[in-house]
């Protein structure tokens, strides 16, 4: 039976630091987010988010706690219970801020080189990394650098990428923090669409208030403690973050 | 999908100059090698070329290229009566420096010419490597001159009170100090070598005639001091001039060791085999530049090493970004790795071809040898591969340290 969660953590605890510099970025987080939900991770600078990411991401180490992905434990406290790096690459997708793409790549080998790391022939995944960028409309500028593309081209070529090997989880921080307002919807609904189309869970570290709507579920991080949150407190949260 | 050839191609101009730096490093690596190795051949050339078993002497010297040799010119026949000697020939050598308004029309700078005498009529030349004209073909006023005087075929050189026309043109007839070899006869070599100015030779005459008409003999035999007034060649008393060495060669199934044996039983003369001449001259005359040389080149090895893995490194240090991120997209270390090392490859391949192009252009305008030999671009290139491999150390050494969320800021 499939399990339903695409991503379950208990207790997820990540401290920094120790002694007086001791700093508790999550605190025995739990947290279950299932296939196919989008998911907003709102809150101030600090709060952890990018910690809780980068945690569940299988890029920095728990200090405590247990991280499952399709409901197989991979994290119990420090100890890695696979090949993170190949775990990763087959299993989870990011999406940055801009200048995430490989400068010395195109657009095409953006995506292509993911699917290669994960044993794609390089006919098989030049294929299937035009059909990706095909699908996000950014087929046309397939064979242009990084450089020579808009902000919401870099990241419609980053999701495409994300979603080369069609991952249970995309991990999104910040991605429309370069992008004007409709452009930053366009790739809000793009998350909500693959995670529909793939199934995938989809996790967003975001301020922009005005996509809110695309989220199944928004929630709200402070002090390295998750709650669901609302929209109202999410506008509480942007209004504070525009008087600092 | 090669990561190596991409970033390459993405960068292709600094790449290119990163490349072309190495290059003229490499090469100026490679032609310190190529130094050290014309310094050795220019060294033994003429005892390779000339074709002699032995070398005989003047006694306790070093032969003619060590050290002042002097032996009397018939010591030819002595030598000829020994058992098992097929031939003997004179050999003078000597070097002399002109300015080139002197010696030929125009002014100029200063020339060097290390002047070889060659026995005539037994030795014309017929061993010299020729590429114009023709080997010697009469007693006097001849000469073959090798290409790096600057001299042209049919040109009349005049040293001392004679000139030469020059009959043949040699290539890469170097002694080893690196002045061009010319080669005349034993007669005209030592013409040229104890030109004496016509004042002095009168009044070495006269004194020769006032201190014989002072003696008892010469004033009770008056003819005694009309000899005086000859030419030193004509004088009996006085005997012939001297050479350098003689060079001998044995006949077939004879062993060069025992015709030695029996001429370094003679008290006026040292014999040496071609190959202790040979010992002579790389131990002693070029074993001093030979070694710095040697010194040099390693000291360059060094800095170009030194220098490609600070270049491997910035180039890493650029990428780091990068490197993250492939990692934060799963790539092993293995295929970071296998990209730096590839670049670092590429670079110091490039580089190494680039330095072979631009030394085979270049170094035929040195004012010495330059000599690639096979063995020592392969040598170079197993070098150049060896700094490769261990200079892209440093850079692998740091992007193995990168943290994939290391991509995440920035």
């Amino acid at each position: 039976m499939i399990n339903a969660f695409a991503i379950e953590t208990e207790n997820l605890t990540k401290i920094y630091g120790s002694g007086n510099t001791e700093v508790v970025a999550l605190q025995k987080t739990t947290i279950r987010i299932r296939r196919s939900e989008v998911v907003a991770l709102l809150g101030p600078s600090g709060s952890g988010k990018s910690t809780f990411l980068t945690t569940v991401g299988l890029i920095n180490a728990p200090t405590s706690g247990r991280i499952m992905i399709g409901g197989e434990l991979i994290m119990d406290g420090t100890r890695a219970l696979t090949d993170l790096p190949a775990f990763r690459r087959k299993h989870v997708g990011f999406v940055f801020q801009k200048s995430n793409l490989i400068p010395f790549l195109n657009a095409r080998e953006n995506v292509q080189i993911a699917l290669e790391l994960n044993g794609w022939t390089p006919r098989k995944a030049r294929r299937r990394a035009i059909g990706l960028l095909d699908s996000l409309g950014v087929a046309d500028r397939s064979e242009h650098f990084p450089t020579m593309l808009s902000g919401g081209q870099q990241q419609r070529v980053a999701v495409a990428r994300a979603l080369a090997n069609e991952p249970n989880v995309i991990l999104a921080d910040e991605p429309t923090a370069a992008l004007d307002s409709h452009r930053g919807r366009q790739v809000m609904q793009l998350f909500s669409e693959v995670a529909h189309a793939h199934g995938a869970a989809v996790i967003v570290v975001t301020h922009d208030q005005r996509s809110l709507d695309v989220f199944n579920t928004i929630y709200d991080m402070e002090d390295g403690v998750i709650r669901q949150g609302s929209l109202r407190q999410a506008h509480k949260h942007d209004d504070e973050a525009s008087l600092r | 999908m090669n990561l190596a050839t991409k970033d390459i191609r993405h960068n292709l101009g600094r790449f290119i100059l990163t490349t072309v730096g190495v290059g003229m490093l490499l090469m100026v690596v490679m032609g310190m090698g190529g130094i050290y190795r014309g310094i050795i051949e220019d060294a033994t050339l003429l005892i390779d070329t000339v074709g002699a078993d032995l070398w005989i002497v003047q006694r306790n010297t070093r032969g003619p290229f060590a050290e002042v040799s002097r032996v009397p010119a018939n010591l030819v026949h002595r030598t000829l009566a020994v058992p098992g000697a097929k031939t003997a020939r004179e050999f003078v050598f000597h070097t002399i420096q002109r300015e080139r308004g002197e010696i030929q029309r125009g002014q100029g700078k200063p020339i060097r010419i290390a002047v070889v005498g060659l026995s005539w009529p037994i030795d014309k030349g017929a061993w010299l490597p020729l590429v114009r004209g023709t080997p010697l073909s009469q007693n006097h006023y001849e000469m073959v001159a090798d290409r790096t005087l600057g001299l042209s075929l049919g040109e009349r050189v005049r040293l001392g009170k004679n000139s030469y026309t020059v009959v043949g043109i040699t290539e890469g007839m170097i002694s080893s100090s690196g002045d061009g070899l010319a080669f005349l006869t034993i007669a005209d070599a030592l013409d040229i070598q104890f030109d004496i100015p016509g004042e002095a030779t009168r009044l070495e005459r006269e004194a020769r005639h006032t201190r014989g008409s002072l003696s008892d003999l010469g004033r009770a035999q008056p003819s005694i001091t009309e000899t005086a007034f000859k030419l030193p060649t004509e004088i009996a008393a006085i005997g012939p001039r001297q050479i350098s060495a003689v060079m001998l060669t044995v006949l077939p199934g004879t062993s060069p060791d025992d015709v030695a044996a029996i001429i370094s039983g003679w008290g006026d003369v040292s014999v040496y085999t071609a190959d202790g001449q040979r010992e002579f001259l790389l131990k002693g005359t070029v074993e001093k530049i030979r070694r710095q040389i040697g010194l040099f080149r390693v000291l360059l090895t060094i800095i170009a090493a030194v220098i490609m893995a600070l270049i491997l490194y910035t180039l890493t240090l650029d990428k780091l970004h990068d490197i993250a991120l492939l990692k934060l997209i799963g790539a092993p270390n293995t295929r970071i790795l296998g990209m730096i090392l590839q670049q670092a490859l590429i670079l110091g391949m490039t580089g190494y071809g680039i330095a072979w192009v631009l030394g085979l252009k270049i170094f035929p305008m040195f004012p010495r040898r330059v000599i690639l030999t096979g063995e020592d671009l392969m040598q170079l290139a197993a070098i150049v591969l060896a700094i490769s491999v261990l200079s892209s150390i440093l850079g692998i050494w740091k992007a193995m340290r990168v943290e994939p969320n290391e991509a995440l800021t920035g």
